[in-house]
């Protein structure tokens, strides 16, 4: 049993998107690597979810599962009722359109030969739709829409822009096809602080202009919570914890999300960082993953029963979950772990 | 360095009478603290790159002086200017297509008019860095164990032995379980964060008195860089370093650094003691950075205040404030006056006509105080310490 348990889901019928149970393995020589074992999430129409974690978590796989690149290995991702994992072929291609990908590195995503102008037309020549001057037409809103001059950047190639720009490109080719899902790997990571917060205020613009539903994959906890109406925190393949992002920063329940909490540099030197609150070690491999809870290696208060039972997600208070057999419960400083009567399947 | 005006903004000595632009350096070389605690002194450094499309001022015009023990944290977003300074003051820089003006005083000794023999003795041994990239600033064909002793070899004239045993005690210092097999393991064995380990115990194998350290957690992930970033004090504080640690975020030197230097466009257009430098920003440059990183502690989907437009062009930069052209209190004399550093009392070094939560606009020069005809700026804030900052300084 991978179970980290479905407690977090809503009602499948209200759900975009509802991922169950994915789980996406990798050969690899030295054995197999456990990159997600059994995560689920839903989406909401109009909903952004955070995903977030530390490289290696599976938070950029699992995006990439979504949308079968490449298909899970078990598991069902069901969109707008259809699930993905059953089709194959022409249908998938066709239904991809409705989900598109925006990543982390703006310049190496755009092809450096093409012009702005036949980036932004291909999706829509694939798939035939319009006439070339309604596409140009499509084109030019678009541009506008996130914000590049048509009449200067039409004819330009990605190197004549920043990466800021480039950036802006990656998003409207991916919202040409008017998708209904986007999945932003690391959208803003490559990009300096003030260049991200343009094309963070973008994202939330376009997500209200066009109607979109969002998956936000960051490891910066603060981006994540601007965004996000729900934050799941994922370590080493597994979800840690669900909550809205209010709930979870305030009051996060998972010594792991307590930690990523801790560790972030504030620029307040009122703050004195400590050397105590630190997580001590590194991610374990994916290839051998500890027992019974993945996180217990570096947990703080890990017992016995982290090692031998792994702990399935379930509410700790209205919104939260967890999966952790010894939450933490009220302030983020509390250090002492209240056990809460689990193990049962929720 | 020369604009089509003859001074710059980065010369407000040029703009005042010789002397006093004597009598400023001279303040600066011998302030507080006794002259043998001063370790490095650079004064209005320069470095320029000769490219197809004309020179690129990289670092344009930076004087600060550093003491022993003490950090510096350089901020600045990418193209500021903060890893060239950083590279300009050590001389790891291409000798083809590069220009370095000023001085780069070391205990002393002036870099840039040193021998290459002469600065070569001080690398590894008197000044060290580490590097952003522990992926590939490693050597990936060397074992661990080499890349550690090869510099006390080298510098302290240590046997093998001798090197093996202190590369040992290092490894085991800065953290890394294992350190014996370690020793013998090549940089593709290790983590990123491990990788970072070890260069940090290569720079700081032959017990430099200075630490560059050059975004040295910006490749590490969050939890990870919490500890890079602890063991980087840790080591500092034990042997009394003089640390400079360059980075684009803020939040990382705000609980870190003794005092600050904000880069923008190749010059310092702000620096203080860090608690000074947040209590009372001075410069919008500096404001608008701060204000545009997502807080933790804002609700979610509060509308973050990013910054328009994007950084100059370095060959031909904005005649008057190199930030004019994105900040929001800009006015007429902003972009066609370069303002020089100014001192607002505290050590609080700003570069702005205009600053931040002060009522009264800046004077400089004598003459018709066209300042006072416009308003003040328009956040107000609370008591600003300074009234007339007027002294420049370089």
């Amino acid at each position: 049993m991978a179970g980290t348990g479905t407690a977090h889901l809503r009602q499948p019928e209200d759900a975009l998107l509802r991922v169950e149970d994915l789980v996406v393995e990798f050969p690899s020589r030295r054995g197999k690597v456990h990159a997600v074992s059994g995560i689920s999430l839903d989406i909401l129409p109009g909903e952004t979810l955070g995903l977030v974690g530390e490289s290696g978590c599976g938070k950029s796989t699992t995006g990439r599962a979504i949308i079968q690149l490449p298909a899970p290995t078990a598991g069902h991702v069901r969109f707008d009722g259809v699930d993905l994992t059953k089709l194959r072929g022409n249908t998938l291609r066709q239904l991809r359109t409705r989900l598109q990908l925006i990543f982390q590195d703006p310049i190496s995503s755009l092809n450096p030969r093409r012009k702005v102008r036949d980036i932004l037309s291909e999706p829509m020549k694939i798939w035939k739709r319009g006439s070339p001057t309604e596409r140009d037409q499509v084109v030019r809103e678009t541009m506008e829409a996130v914000g590049l001059d048509p009449e200067s950047s039409m004819d330009r190639r990605p190197h004549q822009f920043s990466g800021g720009q480039c950036q802006r490109i990656s998003i409207a080719r991916a919202l040409v096809t008017q998708p209904k899902l986007l999945i932003c790997d690391e959208p803003v990571s490559a990009l300096d602080v003030s260049v991200q917060a343009q094309i963070l205020n973008l994202l939330q613009d376009l997500k209200a202009r066009f109607g979109l539903t969002m998956v936000f994959i960051a490891h910066d906890l603060a981006v994540v919570k601007n965004v996000s109406d729900r934050v799941v925190v994922m370590y080493l393949g597994k979800i840690c914890e669900v909550a809205g992002p209010d709930r979870l920063y305030a009051h996060p329940a998972h010594p792991y999300t307590e930690a990523l909490l801790r560790s972030i540099p504030v620029p307040n030197p009122t703050v004195r960082p400590s050397a105590q609150d630190v997580l001590h070690g590194e991610l374990p491999s994916p290839i051998d993953p500890p027992s019974g809870c993945r996180f217990r290696t570096r947990c703080p208060y890990a017992q016995e029963r982290c090692v031998n039972e792994e702990p399935q997600i379930r509410e700790v208070a209205p919104g939260q979950y967890v999966a952790c057999h010894f939450p933490l419960s009220g302030s983020q400083s509390t250090p002492v772990p209240v056990e809460v009567a689990a193990g049962s399947p929720v | 360095m020369s604009t089509p005006q003859g001074t710059d903004g980065s010369h407000p000595g040029g703009n005042s009478s010789s002397a006093e632009k004597a009598a400023a350096v001279s303040r600066t070389a011998t302030a507080t603290l006794p002259p043998n605690r001063r370790l490095l002194e650079v004064v209005d450094l320069q470095t320029q790159f000769r490219t197809a499309r004309g020179m690129v001022r990289a670092v344009d015009g930076v004087s600060f002086s550093l003491d022993r023990g003490r950090t510096l944290g350089i901020v600045g977003e990418s193209g500021s200017g903060k890893t060239v300074l950083a590279r300009s003051i050590m001389g790891l820089l291409p000798k083809r297509n590069v220009v370095r003006h000023g001085k780069v005083l070391y205990e002393g000794l002036d870099m840039l008019s040193a021998s290459a023999d002469q600065v070569r003795d001080l690398w590894g041994a008197e000044m060290a860095m580490v590097f952003q990239d522990p992926m590939t600033s490693l050597n990936p064909v060397l074992r661990i164990g080499n890349q550690i002793t090869e510099g006390m070899r080298f510098h302290l004239k240590m046997d093998r032995k001798t090197a093996g045993a202190t590369a040992l005690a290092l490894l085991k210092e800065v953290g890394i379980p294992e350190p014996a097999r370690r020793l013998r393991q090549y940089p593709h064995e290790l983590s990123g964060g491990m990788r970072q380990r070890i260069m940090i115990a290569v720079a700081l194998a032959c017990g430099p008195k200075l630490l560059f350290a050059d975004e040295p957690t910006t490749a590490l992930d969050v939890t990870v860089q919490a500890q890079i970033l602890n063991l980087l004090q840790r080591e500092q504080r034990d042997r009394d370093m003089a640390m400079i640690l360059v980075t684009h975020d803020l939040g990382v030197v705000a609980g870190r650094a003794d005092e600050i230097a904000v880069m923008y466009a190749g010059q310092l257009v702000e620096k203080a003691p860090t608690a000074t430098l947040f209590a009372n920003v001075r410069m919008p440059y500096t404001e608008a950075l701060l204000k545009s990183i997502p807080a933790l502690d804002a609700p979610s989907h509060s509308r973050l205040q990013a910054i328009p437009g994007r950084p100059p062009d370095l060959v031909n930069p904005p005649p008057g404030c190199r930030f004019a052209p994105r900040c929001t209190y800009a006015r007429d004399r902003c972009h066609e006056e370069p303002p020089p550093l100014l001192e607002g009392g505290q050590d609080h070094f700003y570069r702005c006509w205009y600053p931040v939560g002060l009522s009264a606009p800046v004077k400089l020069r004598s003459g018709p105080d066209r300042a006072s005809a416009v308003d003040g700026p328009t956040t107000p804030e609370p008591p600003a310490p300074p009234s007339e900052p007027t002294k420049g300084v370089e």
